[in-house]
């Protein structure tokens, strides 16, 4: 009873902590929100009207939503990305970090959660995929394994996140024969997230475009360079606008690890590429609708070699050691990476897939307004989930504020926001 | 699941009416809320539980079926009958067509559209006839399903139809999350629309583009409609789901020929029992020069192209 009663303080508290803010934090709360209505006014149109409000037709079946999903998982599965060398190798700079990765992997879930439940036709029939209850086609359907291992590892990375927060909340040390297990165990369980998204596509032999048998590989090596460039940045934010210490060290072990992993997503595109045009089967179209433009149609080109170039010069920049730990061109490193996989494993991924369709048709794919509005009401409740967790867990990681300690910060904020 | 499982729990001590009562209050009240926080209209209790349909009692299929045949009336204002005839046993549906006499009129695109309640608006068609180059042969880099010249066949072209390929191994339905989709006994693969949640991964995979999504709300007028219907079939389709070639199941099971089939002016069309083997389809598949649509994705189709002369 005692640990209920402690318990439930732990989330009042956590919901005083994100009531209360400055500023900057109230204008970026409300900014979030006025996205979020928006998507909400979109999707209403969308559900009254159908899909037939998306720019998705029977030729092009899935579009911007499930790139966007795609994308998204990857960046879930790179929270491993940071746990491995903490708690394998027990390399304590980079360890007090892992929660934000972890923080970071719930909000990309609750996202491609989101993302998924927008794009099905019939959303009020959701209980048909749940075990048990509908009838979930498993082992037989991919879509099956992607809904258990995504929400698997949605409910691993709440608990984790929530134990460790709990624990520094009760000034108690956490149990490691409790969280180590979790955590080793949540390394394959992210690498198995990415890998069954990856198959969903690679099982169609009607899809010669993802019928490629290194594309599970490419997704792991695409996902471990822009889920770390989305922390590296966010990591420097939080030096800056909170008293976290994150060193040095920890910022430029991670962004050596993705040089790596950027020269073996480039080396794995190349391999692909050179196997589809030297071999110059009728299945080139696919790559050549990406790259080159077909039959007169060229809306994926310039989008195809931005993230090519990007992602070059990112690698080059990450690489040499003097623009790794130079600010600025670490930072442009971080978007053109986060650039060039958010086009490989969106868009570049799922359109030419489906162009030409299994016909021979090209039907040239652009999103819809509507589209639009609701990814960007789906990555805006993605980003305020992310600030919550965060306004809550700082304080706390911190030490700053306990169950004893740092009440009086409510007090503070009050006066100061009046 | 099982057949006598209840979608929701009950309480011990509510006995007989109570249960049912409850059960359809409960679910009145989550239908409710369902179908206004997902657009998807006035959705009944019924609507909302109700199951796969390879899962229900008979008892439970008659239900249903009464209970869809009464909401076709209010919609359409017309009686509508929903069969639920089963596979005869001893027989495999086969199809095949005879691609030197097809001269691609279309004519069998909209006797399908007619005969299955396709939506006319957006226009749904199961059959899409490919014209392609005499040339290049069946080549898909060099087809289009949009021709128009004043006379068919145009000079220099052959036309191959292509529908649901009734694939003994269909990848359609290995993908399904929900198991919407399933081949029956006489060979014929089939959606339960009141099952399927709308994810579109069957198209992803099929291979034939044969599946065709409800992307608005299906119309389709009255007077078209087609009143002698299918569960499994032509049934008149919802918003938001999947839908393709069934054989025109609603014929087939009754001993006639698919609306294709019949319509055909040049005979391209055959159709029949591949366990018998006096049937036309025996003949042509021992006798002509047969092959399968992309034979190398190992689909096994249960529909065959043929030169016939």
């Amino acid at each position: 009873m005692a640990v209920l009663r402690t318990f439930a303080s732990f989330v009042a508290d956590s919901a005083r902590l994100v009531l209360k803010g400055g500023r900057l934090y109230y204008a970026w709360i409300a900014f979030l929100l006025v996205l979020i209505a928006v998507g909400a006014v979109a999707y209403t149109g969308q559900l009254r009207e159908g899909l037939i409000a998306t720019h998705m037709r029977d030729q092009v079946s899935w579009g911007f939503y499930i790139g966007n999903f795609t994308f998204l998982v990857g960046v879930a599965a790179a929270a491993i990305m940071l746990v491995i060398p903490a708690y394998v190798y027990n390399w304590e700079p980079i360890k007090e970090i892992t929660i934000l990765g972890e923080m970071l992997a719930i909000s990309a879930l609750v996202m491609c959660l989101g993302f998924v439940l927008v794009d099905i036709g019939r959303p009020d029939r959701f209980w048909h995929i749940l075990p048990f209850i509908g009838h979930l086609n498993w082992p037989s359907s991919l879509l099956a394994w992607d809904v258990l291992v995504l929400n698997t590892y949605l409910i691993l990375n709440a608990f984790v996140v929530t134990y460790l927060l709990y624990c520094a909340y009760t000034e108690k040390h956490y149990v490691k024969k409790l969280v180590l297990p979790l955590v080793l165990f949540s390394i394959p369980m992210a690498v198995s997230i990415h890998t069954v998204t990856a198959y969903l596509y690679n099982g169609l032999a009607s899809r010669p475009f993802w019928n490629s048998a290194i594309l599970a590989p490419r997704f792991l090596a695409s996902a471990f360079c822009s889920g770390p460039a989305i922390l590296l940045i966010l990591l420097q934010i939080l030096r800056k606008t909170t008293k976290l210490r994150i060193k040095d060290e920890a910022i430029f072990k991670v962004a050596e690890l993705m040089a790596y992993t950027m020269g073996f997503n480039l080396f794995l595109t190349a391999a692909e590429a050179f196997k589809e045009f030297y071999s110059n089967t009728q299945h080139v179209v696919y790559m050549q609708y990406l790259y080159f433009g077909l039959k007169g149609h060229y809306a994926l080109v310039p989008f195809a070699w931005a993230s090519v170039l990007c992602g070059l010069a990112a690698f080059i920049l990450f690489l040499v050691p003097k623009t790794r730990k130079n600010w600025i061109t670490l930072n442009i490193g971080c978007v053109l990476i986060y650039s060039s996989v958010y086009i490989e494993k969106g868009m570049g991924l799922i359109i030419p897939g489906f162009t030409p369709d299994t016909l021979g048709e090209i039907y040239v794919y652009r999103p819809s307004l509507t589209e639009v509005l609701v990814a960007g009401g789906i990555f805006a409740i993605g980003f305020l989930v992310f600030t919550l967790l965060l306004k809550a867990a700082v304080p706390m990681m911190l030490g700053e504020f306990t169950h004893t300690k740092g009440r009086d910060r409510f007090k503070d904020a009050v006066s100061s926001a009046g | 699941m099982t057949m006598e499982q209840d979608p929701i729990p009950q309480p011990e001590s509510c006995e007989g009416g109570c249960d049912v009562s409850r059960r359809v209050f409960l679910g009145a009240a989550v239908a409710t809320v369902a179908g206004a926080l997902t657009g998807c209209g006035d959705i009944s209790a019924e609507d909302f539980l109700q199951r796969n349909f390879r899962e229900m009692s008979k008892q439970e299929v008659q239900e249903t079926i009464a209970r869809l045949e009464r909401e076709y009336k209010e919609q359409f204002g017309r009686d509508v009958y929903v069969g639920n005839e089963p596979p005869i046993p001893g027989v495999i549906f086969a199809y095949a067509l005879d691609l030197s006499r097809c001269i691609g009129c279309r004519r069998c695109v909209y006797a399908c559209v007619k005969e299955n309640n396709q939506s006319r608006d957006p226009q749904i068609q199961w059959i899409r006839v490919l014209q392609m180059d005499k040339e290049e042969g069946v080549n898909l880099e060099h087809d289009t399903a949009y021709y128009d010249p004043p006379e068919v066949p145009a000079p220099g072209h052959f036309y191959m139809p292509t529908a649901c390929q009734q694939c003994k191994k269909p990848p359609c339905v290995k993908v399904c999350p929900v198991g919407a989709t399933w081949r029956e006994k006489d060979g014929i693969v089939v959606v339960d629309y009141n099952w399927c949640i709308g994810c579109r991964y069957c198209m992803a995979a099929c291979p034939y583009g044969a599946r065709h999504f409800n992307w608005g709300e299906p119309h389709l007028p009255a007077d078209e409609l087609n009143p002698h219907t299918h569960y499994l079939g032509n049934r008149p389709r919802y918003k938001g789901v999947v839908e393709k070639c069934t054989f025109c199941i609603q014929r087939t099971r009754n001993g006639r020929y698919p609306a294709c089939v019949e319509i055909c002016p040049t005979g391209s069309r055959k159709f029949g029992n591949i366990l018998d083997p006096t049937s036309e389809i025996r003949m042509v598949l021992e006798h002509k020069r047969v092959f399968k649509f992309k034979e190398d994705l190992n689909t096994q189709p249960n529909f065959f192209y043929f030169y016939g002369v």
